[in-house]
């Protein structure tokens, strides 16, 4: 993969196969499909963080005219403690039976404790005030000091943390500790010159995705359920549904929908399995659609974190040691992304010292769900922070800081392998060399300051099992038939790969999101996995394909395979002038054997490291801590980019949802433990007129394990922004920012505090 | 889910007598973007309620410009408001601040009167109404009455008006010569929030450049919009130098009664709206016709 | 509770259904009439996704209700473009990469076509705050944005021509 490759599909900005119905509003989301007979399901949800549920009456909803069905948690069938793989990282299924209905305990507001299903929405929510519950009312348990402290009520009480070599004797809100070190942190220390050191907290942010969860679902006893959703992995939505209630997984088809944004949040269940229920129940095909409160008090928000670091390293630059412990809140039940945090938090250093710890924690908070390099913002956040501020210790540019300590082939990482090949200089000789880096901050006007900082980012992007069947039809097309929910526009990059495999026009060649009758399984889209190995699974079955129409040529010509080649959609045999095109071998398939069609099932390995670098300039009104961001340019390495528009659209976007977390975005509570700003207008997300455009340096050094040297782009862009806006208004003000977001009552405290 | 009866009324006489009847709670429908939302949040409720669509009422959703001022129709939008022009050349202020409630959808149907019936103590128009001195024209089966616009909200969310009564004309009195008017609110992201803080100044100048006249009115720092006489009398007599300007954003905190929430702290506020304020007077200053 | 017959145009066709008082536009578009390309991302007017034009004005759909459009005109996404050709903006759109997950797209479009309606020549700023009220979580605005200008450069061109 070393030299330059000249591609014909690959590299150029073609229109998304999908695209037509997306733009004139044809493409079917998850709320857009309704069925003859259908009623609607709604839930009751908790009105406390913390309680005990005494009683739960059903007959008022259950007498009510509309009303065809109640579920309550008692209608699941009994399930024992599971741990089953989720996007990027695992849950217990027992906890999510929990998490989808409640049974003993409320564990935060809005938790799901009944559902209905009515003839109408309006009746739907009208009955849900029926539902009677009584509750014993806990104290609520809601940040990390209080969950952590001696004394807190604990949320589970069989709960014992892991990770000590002596099982703890008393139950704790703490799961896991985890600690992962490389060399001798106390030597590295020891060698260091300067030491810097802090400690950092960032909030519960949400995905925020604009389609909130929604799917319509048909119980069939005789063997033929469906649901239909929006999820980023239908296979992953059949497996728990079917677990959950002891279906066969051949008992239940899931046909995901087009999906609005998930960013990691649709990577688990929320409604299908109580649909379903429903759906037995009331013997209708029921909906179910998440009103936007429910979607941020109900569904996986990421986890709010404690991060304490600690650098050291030598008058020149060169870090010795790099140390951190971090608290994540996993929310209502075990399973904060605290581990990847813990890997990913010092990834961008070749540092022979290196110890981090970690504790993931439980709080009456809704539980956490993936959220776009799930862990590793939060963490290294922490760290990048910590790196520019040495930098200004050292009188050092922070970028030859970076440069100085980059890590690269070789590098061993704190999560075992060393690294192959990489683009972390290569993003970070970028930024050296843009305009942007280049030019001057500028000057603001009076009563405004302005500041500049880069960030580095690292994720370690996912391979896994992925499936492409290509048919092709009689005349000389072909169907990509692939089970990877589509997110962002990965259609268009499957269909590119395909058409330079097969050396087709892209026009001949359609890809499909099959539901899980009708391809073979395919692991989740997260991790950004699928242009990488859904994308190597197509390769695969187009050289397959290839291969085949090569065959079937030679058979009409009654040449072996290896007299024939294969160029431009056409079939020559090397010795004379006969020739077949791509259409003429399909059309004459049938006597040469059937369909022609080529399968990949794979399971691929070696997804090459993602590694970014932004760098952020903005300005900040000293009178009112009010941060605008006026310039911002993200590099990342993406191996190849297939499809460049959708690269750099990843870039951006990942870059934006970064710069809200930074600014704006957080879940604010009341001291019971209910969210105060579950929509739109106080969870803050950056709006059209918030930003400027975002520059984008695309940096290709090919991964080698991809036929096109492919790494996942989707995840790193959101890892960078927090300490490139964070760093960048500590500049700015003259003081140092320790917690996110940097809204304008903080910044202005800040502000004040130092003069 | 509350379940709406819903009449559109084409003369003020039948609103007046939907409004009055006791047979349910009423409420006056012109944009309803607070309305629906309010509504919506209520889903557990089961009670029955009157809609009264007052948009199909003859001059209920227009504009004149009379000698006397600005005679507007209270369900007139945001958007055909910040349109006019004519509006725009006397009144800047009071159309900056239509112009920033919600975004451009939610303008399409909020109304200047609906954001002041709602009577949040953050509604942007509200300060900047009581700048220029608007009255209400309100009109129930008694008659009708006029209240000024700082004495018609009474708290948050409630007005001076009884069951029975619709706001049937917002009354802006044409400016005196020299004179102008802003309005600023301060929001953590560029648009689409609701105001942290607000402040409307209204100030009349003499050729000099003399501050003869100013009216300041501050929004979201306490239960209901506030008209502080006290920053007014700070900048009157003075040429709006920086020691004036300091003593008027200085009245303005110290009227300024906030509290902490979601939004902002109240020492937050109490800080910004002097900022405004300041901010504000220069702008509408700078505004006056020479 | 008796439902109330409207009569509307939408799409510049005659339509007529039956609601409920309390249903809003967005309800009846979707649920009664099928038009699901009109899409509920909030219900309370923060994120645009159902933004649709009511006699020529951007308005948000689950803040309109159903019985209100009585006799008025309703423009939606699938007014937009004809069945065999796109429009100027939903063409750009598509050559900008300016969607990613697509649900944000039709009211980004619809949008889009009412400022250019009411001003052909926007500056950027002017583009970005007209359309601060439509949420993309995917994209950056960057691409969308570019894809505005682009329109509107194409469109500017095009009546230049005439």
């Amino acid at each position: 993969m070393s030299e330059a490759r000249e591609f014909k599909h690959i590299g150029q900005r073609t229109i998304r196969p999908d695209g037509y119905d997306k733009v004139t509003g044809r493409a079917n989301f998850g709320a857009d499909l309704s069925l003859p007979g259908m009623i609607w399901g709604k839930i009751h949800r908790s009105p406390h963080a913390h309680a005990k549920i005494l009683s739960i009456d059903t007959s008022k909803a259950e007498a009510h005219p509309d009303v065809l069905a109640v579920v309550t948690a008692s209608d699941f069938p009994a399930i024992q403690s599971e741990t089953i793989a989720v996007g990027e990282g695992s849950e217990d299924l027992f906890d999510l039976t929990r998490n989808l209905l409640a049974a003993d305990k409320v564990l935060y507001h809005g938790h799901a404790v009944a559902a209905l299903a009515a003839r109408s929405e309006r009746a739907a929510a009208e009955a849900l005030s029926l539902i009677e519950v009584q509750y014993e009312v806990l104290p609520p348990v809601l940040d990390l000091r209080a969950a952590m402290a001696d004394d807190a009520p604990v949320l589970h009480q069989d709960m014992f943390t892991e990770g000590y070599d002596k099982k703890p004797e008393k139950p704790s809100n703490v799961a896991t500790r985890l600690e992962a070190k490389i060399g001798d942190i106390e030597a590295g220390f020891a060698a260091a010159d300067v030491i810097v050191e802090r400690e950092f907290y960032t909030p519960t942010a949400h995905q925020g995705y604009i389609e909130p969860h929604a799917c319509t679902v048909r119980y069939d006893e005789n063997g033929q359920s469906m649901i239909w959703c929006s999820t980023q992995g239908h296979f992953d939505v059949r497996a728990r549904t079917a677990k959950i209630l002891d279906m066969d997984q051949t008992s239940l088809k899931v046909i995901a929908s087009e999906i609005g944004g998930g960013f990691g949040g649709k990577t688990t269940v929320y409604l299908e399995p109580v649909a379903l229920l429903l759906s037995k129940k009331s013997g209708c095909p029921v909906k179910m659609v998440m009103q936007r409160t429910e979607v941020f008090i109900a569904t996986g928000p990421t986890s709010a974190a404690k991060l304490w670091v600690k650098v050291g390293a030598k008058k020149d630059g060169k870090i010795t040691a790099m140390q951190g412990r971090l608290a994540y809140e996993a929310g209502a039940f075990k399973g904060s992304p605290m581990m990847p945090g813990v890997m990913t938090m010092f990834a961008p250093y070749d540092v022979a010292n290196v110890c981090v710890e970690g504790f993931d924690v439980v709080v009456n908070k809704p539980k956490v769900a993936a959220y776009r390099a799930p862990g590793a913002p939060q963490a290294e956040f922490a760290a990048e922070m910590l790196v520019s501020e040495l930098a200004d210790q050292l009188a050092m540019d922070p970028l030859e800081l970076r440069l100085k300590n980059a890590a690269r082939e070789g590098t061993q990482t704190l999560y075992g392998p060393k690294l192959k090949s990489v683009g972390l200089v290569a993003c970070l000789e970028a930024v050296k060399n843009s305009p942007h880096y280049q030019a001057p901050l500028g000057t603001p006007q009076s009563g405004k300051v302005r500041g500049r900082a880069l960030a580095s980012g690292f994720w370690f992007n996912m391979g896994g099992q992925s499936s492409v069947v290509i048919n092709m039809n009689p005349d000389g097309t072909g169907t990509i038939v692939e089970g990877s929910p589509d997110i962002g526009g990965s259609r268009a990059s499957m269909q590119m790969m395909a058409a330079e495999a097969m050396e087709l026009p892209i026009s001949r060649l359609k890809p499909i999101i099959a539901d899980t009758d009708n391809v073979p399984f395919s692991a989740t889209t997260g991790g950004s996995r699928t242009t990488y190995a859904t994308g190597m699974a197509v390769v695969e079955a187009a050289q397959k394909v290839v291969q085949q129409l090569k065959e079937r040529a030679a058979a009409l010509w009654n040449l072996t395979p290896e007299q024939v080649e294969y160029a431009d959609g056409v079939v020559h045999a090397k010795q004379g002038d006969d020739q077949l095109s791509v259409r003429e071998i399909c059309q004459a398939a049938e006597k040469t054997g059937g369909q022609i069609s080529g399968q990949a099932n794979i399971n691929a390995r070696g997804a090459g490291p993602g590694f970014a670098v932004h760098v952020c300039d903005l300005e900040v009104d000293t009178d009112t801590g009010k941060v605008d961001v006026i310039r911002y340019t993200a590099s990342q390495d993406a191996g190849k980019a297939i499809h460049p528009g959708y690269v750099e659209g990843q870039l951006q976007g990942g870059a934006v949802q970064g710069i809200g977390w930074a600014l704006n975005e957080e879940y604010i509570f009341d001291d019971q433990g209910v969210m105060e700003n579950s929509g739109f207008l106080d969870y803050r997300i950056p709006l059209a007129s918030d930003l400027p455009m975002i520059d984008t340096l695309v940096v290709e050094v090919p991964n080698t394990f991809h036929p096109y040297g492919v790494r996942g782009v989707g995840e790193t862009s959101i890892i960078p922004p927090l300490a490139a806006v964070g760093y960048a208004v500590s500049k700015a003000i003259g003081a140092p920012i320790t917690t996110l977001p940097c809204s304008p009552p903080r910044v202005l405290k800040l502000i004040q505090d130092k003069a | 889910m509350v379940s709406i009866v819903y009449a559109a009324p084409t003369s003020i006489q039948d609103a007046v007598e939907l409004l009055a009847d006791n047979a349910m709670p009423a409420n006056v429908l012109a944009g309803g973007t607070d309305l629906l939302i309010q509504t919506r949040a209520q889903a557990g409720s089961a009670e029955s309620r009157l809609f009264v669509d007052v948009k199909k009422i003859k001059g209920m959703s227009s504009a004149n410009m009379t000698p006397q001022g600005l005679e507007l129709g209270p369900s007139i939008s945001c958007a055909e408001f910040t349109a006019r022009d004519d509006i725009r050349a006397l009144y800047p202020g009071l159309v900056e601040a239509a112009g920033l409630i919600g975004s451009t959808q939610i303008q399409g149907r909020a109304s200047l009167g609906g954001n002041l019936c709602n009577s949040s103590p953050a509604a942007d128009t509200i300060p900047a109404l009581i700048v220029n001195s608007a009255q209400c024209v309100i009109v129930g089966t008694q008659g009708e009455r006029r209240v000024t616009v700082e004495d018609f909200v009474t708290g948050v969310g409630s007005n001076c008006m009884h069951q029975g009564e619709l706001l049937k004309l917002i009354f802006v009195p044409t400016p005196v010569a020299r004179t102008s008017d802003a309005y600023l609110r301060f929001i953590p992201r560029s648009e689409m929030d609701i105001a942290v803080v607000g402040a409307g100044v209204s100030v009349t100048l003499d050729a000099s450049g003399s501050c003869q006249a100013a009216r300041v009115s501050i929004g979201a720092v306490a239960p209901r919009a506030l008209l502080v006489p006290e920053a007014a009398a700070a900048l009157i007599g003075t040429s709006l130098d920086a020691a004036a300007l300091t003593a008027a954003a200085s009245a303005a905190s110290a009227a300024a009664k906030p509290i902490s929430d979601k939004r902002g702290t109240a020492e937050y506020r109490q800080h910004v709206v002097g900022v405004l304020v300041k901010r504000a007077t220069l702008i509408a200053a700078d505004r006056v016709k020479p | 509770m008796s439902k109330t017959h409207v009569t509307t145009s939408i799409n510049a066709s005659l339509h007529e259904f039956l609601c409920e008082p309390g249903d809003t536009l967005l309800d009846v578009l979707r649920n009664e009439l099928q038009l699901t390309g009109t899409k509920e991302g909030c219900g309370t007017g923060d994120c645009g996704a159902c933004s649709v034009t009511l006699n020529g004005r951007l308005v948000c759909a689950c803040l309109v209700l159903a019985v209100e459009v009585e006799g008025m005109e309703v423009g939606t996404i699938e007014g937009i473009g004809q069945s065999d050709s796109l429009d100027v903006i939903q063409e750009k759109f598509l050559e900008h990469a300016a969607l990613q997950c697509g649900i944000c797209t039709p009211g980004l479009i619809v949008s889009t076509k009412a400022l250019l309606d009411e001003n052909p020549d926007p500056t950027e700023a002017e583009a970005r705050y007209y359309l601060a009220g439509n949420l993309c979580r995917c994209t950056g605005y960057d691409k969308i944005i570019r894809a505005v200008m682009d329109a509107a450069a194409t469109l500017g061109g095009a009546k230049e021509g005439v």
